[in-house]
């Protein structure tokens, strides 16, 4: 890596007042996707902010919500009791991340702020309808994804917390790359009082996308077999060595019909 | 104490250095004024170097100084040169391009290195090879086997006309037309052996030391065979006399033959560490391993096997492509005819058989020997071949082998290929590995799968390969340019004690604890008072090292000499202790007794006494208990047995699930069988890894694909099922011990019993033949085009 400076900030502001008045100062959150490139030299920040001492990690239940900070590690949130009854899908979603290692580092902040259009969360949130609470606002995940590695956020703007509607039922399925073990096709699908929101990650060349078609059969009959026949096109999916995009549309097909069943 | 001998399952000694962050590798090793260097690597993979301008990156921070390949070849620095000669068809030897440690001219593969640059830090060198500009001229590249040989492809190297490195054949073209123009029946297959990188779990690390006062060059480095690399950098590259250089390879973590090979970075180093009066370091980042490693396999073959009516094999005819990179690496040459066309024959009395190899230079990094080397290919086109024999005349799949195998009562056995097989029972390997499996019930578990949706497949390899590598005058009269004996110096200390100097080296294979078992059984010490050493040309005699399964079998022969000398030695000194003739002391469980009596002494007595020789037979005795011995094998050893895998194919996304796996292996005497089986299970586990998930990639431009671990798919534990690993043996007749050899029969035996189990899992799709590796994608994409065969029936 190249070389930068440090810093530990011990208050929100701070962190926003270095990062926001430096183009070149990045974030800091678990370093599992941060510290790589830093290695590889593909990025070079002046100023390194480490985010872990902002009291930003936690999970707490709030009425109808689960509230998690956003420094929050994954390996918290696949372990967390209320996490694993009331939104299944998630924890389940969180054990799946990486390694040990990766998820005793990674948090769930660093991950939305990254949007890799292979990472996990980013399908939870959109079919949750999360909100992403930051220094600043609030932005429904709706708004949040916009392409892959690309966010709603400003220069500067940190994410804070991350507030989750509960679902009647929610389930995560991954189709694993088989050498990094992101998704080439991961779907989490949930189902709420309002319609059933099913959002698939990993198969997008602009990232995490609902598949609405699916949504709509699945909020008349939630069962795998309501879905059965909805072809995606490949048109608009990745195509790499691990995966043709129709491998990928037919994949979609299948991935999403197991997470039905297993959410159902 | 427990029993600590041969057959005793000791546990590994080393592991408690390993597992607990204690081990010594070469780059915890530190020398004081160390300098660091980054090679700058080429990022395409074919090119002519117009120009390197150094001025930026040599005014940099803490760079010392910038050496280009021209700054070497000024100052004499020799080729990386090839340990192995092949012969032309024709009787010409083989193309051997030069291959500067730096290149000169052009570059010819991704990873080639084109500058060095040391700098105080290794941080500070990095910054500085930024600054490097290189003015490349760029060339059409070639990357695939198939495309090297095609009429008017680049030459990657000037003068070598086709891209040919060598045009071999092995066996009698006209008697095997013969016997094709006259067969019942022929049956071909087309087939590649998949491309793989090693990734040893270590990273290569080159540590150059040069020490003005004595004049002396030390090389630490993560070698498999520190003498190889004295004598070859020494006498080829740097013209250092070997008694000046010092190679010391100390832990190394994993090796699989990537580690054999004498690397540019070791001699670009140690030169370094000469001219700068300095120590030298580099350490290969990850990326720079999968672009520098010599790869393994790469073959593409036609194999045809001619057949009468009951299935009798009657000839095999083969053609093979076999990729040896952009320059020949250490063992290239080697590895896809003596160890690849004399395996031919595998358990088969096929009388006839006919193998033309051609090797291929392509703008892709060096080929080379890896676990296996040669055999496993062997291995893959012979166990694929037979099970498409039985495809396509419906001869039940074991039935085909049992007719086939060379039987028990015909050892030694002559194959029409150069090898003469000395032992093995290829029907008992057989019948306790389908007994092990529990091959009949099979039927039954692939109905069971079927009704949770799966297609279940089930598929066998009965293999044998050739290791204990190897007698030195059949070597050399096959191109080998150096010896294949072992060494080792049993040293009893005064006080009983034992360190053991051994050739060999160890790698994760567990010498320090099966050599000294070997101690523990023929001398009687103690386990935990024998030490193992290897790895320092400074202390060991001049050794071989450790590829081609040869430690127990050569290396440990050694030992079994050095150590008869011990006790012959000891006789005479307790004869004279004990006022008896030589002949009637006998030595057992670490003591000397005269046979007939209850006088007795043990070894430590003896060893006391040849230290302190006051009352000594001086006169025909020299003092001291340390013998030195060296033994040359009289043939390979053939270790080989039976492979059984079980997969599970999702058919909605075509996933394997590898679900059961049986090893029934004949490896000789077992000295450990807790090491044994792991290293079968490890073996297995890189033949899962080649059969289902791994291939490195080029594309058409010759830009590594596969680069790395986030694209290149390496087996995890969680792909690899519970094994039943068991031994059925038979001794080895030619070495002391009765060894053979277990290193790589799990990567040898075991792809092509996984690649047969994915084809009769696909049975109902009419699949006849599927290349490795057989992943999702693949198969999904056979199981979209075939209509069930039972569906349309
Ligand atoms: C081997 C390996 C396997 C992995 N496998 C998976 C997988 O299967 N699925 C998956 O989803 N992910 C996977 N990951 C990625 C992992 O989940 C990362 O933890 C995650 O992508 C980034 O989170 P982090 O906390 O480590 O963030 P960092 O790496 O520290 O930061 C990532 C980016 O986000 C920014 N950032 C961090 N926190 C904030 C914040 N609060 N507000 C604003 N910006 C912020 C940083 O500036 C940086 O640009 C894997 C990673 C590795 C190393």
């Amino acid at each position: 890596m190249y070389d930068f400076t440090y810093q530990k900030p011990s208050s929100l502001a701070d962190a926003v007042k270095v990062l926001s008045g430096d183009m070149e100062a990045k974030a800091l959150a678990g370093g599992q996707t941060f510290i790589p490139v830093l290695k590889q030299r593909l990025n070079k920040p002046s100023t390194v902010v480490d985010l872990s001492k902002l009291g930003l990690s936690g999970i707490t239940v709030a009425g109808d919500k689960i509230v998690i900070g956003a420094m929050t590690r994954h390996a918290d949130i696949a372990s967390n009791p209320d996490i694993q009854a009331k939104i299944p899908g998630l924890a389940h979603q969180a054990s799946l991340i990486g390694d040990e290692a990766v998820r005793h580092r990674g948090t769930m902040g660093g991950s939305l702020a990254n949007n890799d259009p292979a990472a996990c969360y980013p399908s939870a949130i959109l079919a949750l309808g999360g909100t992403i609470k930051t220094d600043r606002r609030s932005i429904a995940a709706d708004d949040f994804f916009q392409g892959m590695f690309t966010t709603a956020l400003e220069q500067g703007e940190i994410i804070t917390s991350i507030e989750l509607p509960i679902p009647q039922k929610s389930a995560y399925e991954k189709f694993r790359n088989p050498a990094s073990r992101y998704a080439i096709v991961g779907v989490f699908v949930a189902k709420h009082a309002s319609g059933v929101r099913l959002a698939i990650t990993g198969a997008g060349q602009g990232g995490v996308f609902r598949h609405t078609e699916m949504e709509k059969a699945l909020s008349a009959n939630f069962s795998p077999d309501a879905i059965n026949g909805i072809v995606t096109p490949a048109d608009d999916l990745n195509s790499d060595i691990h995966a043709s995009s129709e491998y990928r549309a037919h994949l979609i097909g299948v991935v999403s019909k197991r997470a039905v069943a297993k959410a159902a | 104490m427990g029993f600590e001998g041969i057959g005793a399952s000791v546990r590994r000694k080393e592991d408690v250095r390993f597992l607990s962050g204690k081990g010594n590798y070469t780059d915890d090793i530190n020398r004081p004024g160390q300098l660091y260097a980054v090679i700058k690597r080429a990022d395409r993979a074919h090119a002519k170097i117009n120009s390197i301008n150094i001025a930026a990156a040599s005014a940099a921070p803490g760079v010392v100084k910038v050496f280009v390949g021209d700054d070497m070849a000024a100052d004499g620095v020799g080729g990386i040169p090839c340990g192995w000669q092949i012969h032309n068809q024709d009787g010409s030897p083989m193309a051997e391009p030069a291959h500067p440690a730096i290149a000169t001219g052009k570059v010819r593969h991704v990873g080639d290195p084109v500058a060095v640059v040391i700098a105080t830090t290794k941080q500070e060198a990095r910054n500085a090879a930024e600054l490097l500009e290189i003015d490349y001229t760029d060339l059409p590249a070639v990357a695939h086997l198939t495309d090297a040989v095609k009429p008017g492809a680049v030459e990657v190297h000037d003068g070598v006309a086709g891209n040919i490195c060598y045009d071999w054949a092995i066996g009698d073209k006209a008697v095997i037309d013969g016997v094709f123009a006259n067969a019942h029946k022929v049956v071909k297959l087309e087939l590649t052996n998949n491309r793989l990188i090693p990734n040893a779990m270590e990273p290569r690390v080159a540590l150059g030391d040069y020490d003005t006062s004595s004049g002396e060059f030390t090389l630490y480095t993560t070698s498999q065979n520190p003498h190889v690399i004295r004598l070859l950098m020494g006498a080829f590259v740097l013209h250092i006399p070997e008694n000046k250089l010092r190679v010391f390879a100390p832990d190394v973590g994993g090796g699989f033959g990537s580690k054999i090979y004498h690397y540019a970075e070791e001699a670009i180093v140690t030169w370094a560490a000469g001219k700068l009066r300095r120590p030298v370091k580099w350490t290969a980042d990850r990326g720079e391993s999968f672009m520098s490693d010599a790869h393994g396999r790469d073959h593409v073959s036609t194999a045809e096997m001619a057949i009468d009516q009951e299935g009798h094999f009657l000839g095999l005819r083969i053609t093979t492509l076999a990729n040896m990179g952009a320059y020949l690496s250490t063992f290239a040459p080697a590895v896809p005819t003596y160890l690849y066309a004399t395996l031919l024959s595998g358990v088969y009395k096929t009388p006839v058989i006919y193998c033309n190899v051609k090797a291929v230079f392509t703008n892709t990094v060096p080929v080379d020997a890896y676990r296996g080397a040669g055999r496993p290919e062997a291995t893959y086109l012979l166990e694929r071949l037979v099970d498409v024999i039985a495809y396509e005349t419906g001869i039940d799949k074991v039935e085909l082998r049992r007719k086939n195998f060379i039987p028990a009562d015909a050892f030694p056995y002559q194959t029409p290929v150069a090898l003469q097989y000395d032992s093995g029972d290829y029907q008992t390997t057989l019948r306790v590995g389908l007994k092990n499996a529990d091959w009949d019930g099979f039927e039954a578990r692939r109905a069971e799968a079927k009704k949770r949706g799966k297609l279940r497949g089930i598929g066998i390899s009965t293999y044998v390969e050739a290791c204990g590598i190897a007698p030195s005058a059949v070597v050399g009269s096959l191109g080998a340019r150096a010896g294949l004996y072992e060494v080792a110096e049993i040293r009893v200390h005064p006080t009983g004690s034992v360190t053991v100097f051994t050739g060999t080296h160890s790698h994760g294979q567990g010498h320090e604890t099966t050599l000294a078992q070997l101690v523990v059984d023929q001398l009687g010490v103690p386990f935990d008072q024998v030490e193992v050493v290897h790895g320092d040309t400074a202390k060991i005699p001049f050794g071989m090292g450790t590829y081609g399964s040869r430690s127990l079998a050569v290396g440990g022969s050694a030992m079994v000499k050095a150590m008869d000398k011990v006790i012959a030695k000891g006789k005479k000194i307790a004869a004279h202790l004990m006022e008896a003739s030589v002949e009637d002391i006998e030595f057992k469980n670490n003591t000397f007794t005269v046979a007939g009596t209850d006088k007795s002494k043990t070894l430590t007595d003896i060893s006391l006494a040849a230290y302190v020789p006051h009352n000594y037979p001086i006169e025909e005795l020299e003092p001291g208990l340390d013998e030195t011995a060296f033994y040359d094998p009289k043939n390979f050893t053939f270790p080989g047995g039976c492979h059984i895998a079980e997969v599970e194919i999702d058919p909605e996304t075509g996933v394997v699930a590898m679900v059961n796996f049986t090893a029934v292996d004949d490896v000789g005497r077992v000295i450990n069988p807790m090491i044994v089986e792991g290293q079968v299970q490890g073996g297995v586990a890189q033949g899962i890894g080649q059969a289902l998930m791994e291939g490195c990639g080029y594309d058409a431009d010759g830009q590594l694909t596969t680069g790395s671990f986030m694209d290149y798919t390496m087996p995890r534990a969680n792909d690899i099922p519970n094994m039943s690993v068991a031994t059925e043996n038979t001794m080895c007749t030619h070495n002391p011990l009765g060894s053979k050899g277990c290193g790589e029969v799990g990567a040898i035996g075991s792809p092509p019993a996984v690649i047969n189990a994915v084809v009769d899992a696909l049975k109902d799709y009419g699949v006849r033949h599927l290349d490795m590796p057989a992943t999702g994608p693949k198969l999904w994409s056979i199981i979209q085009a075939s209509t069930p065969r039972m569906a349309a029936e």
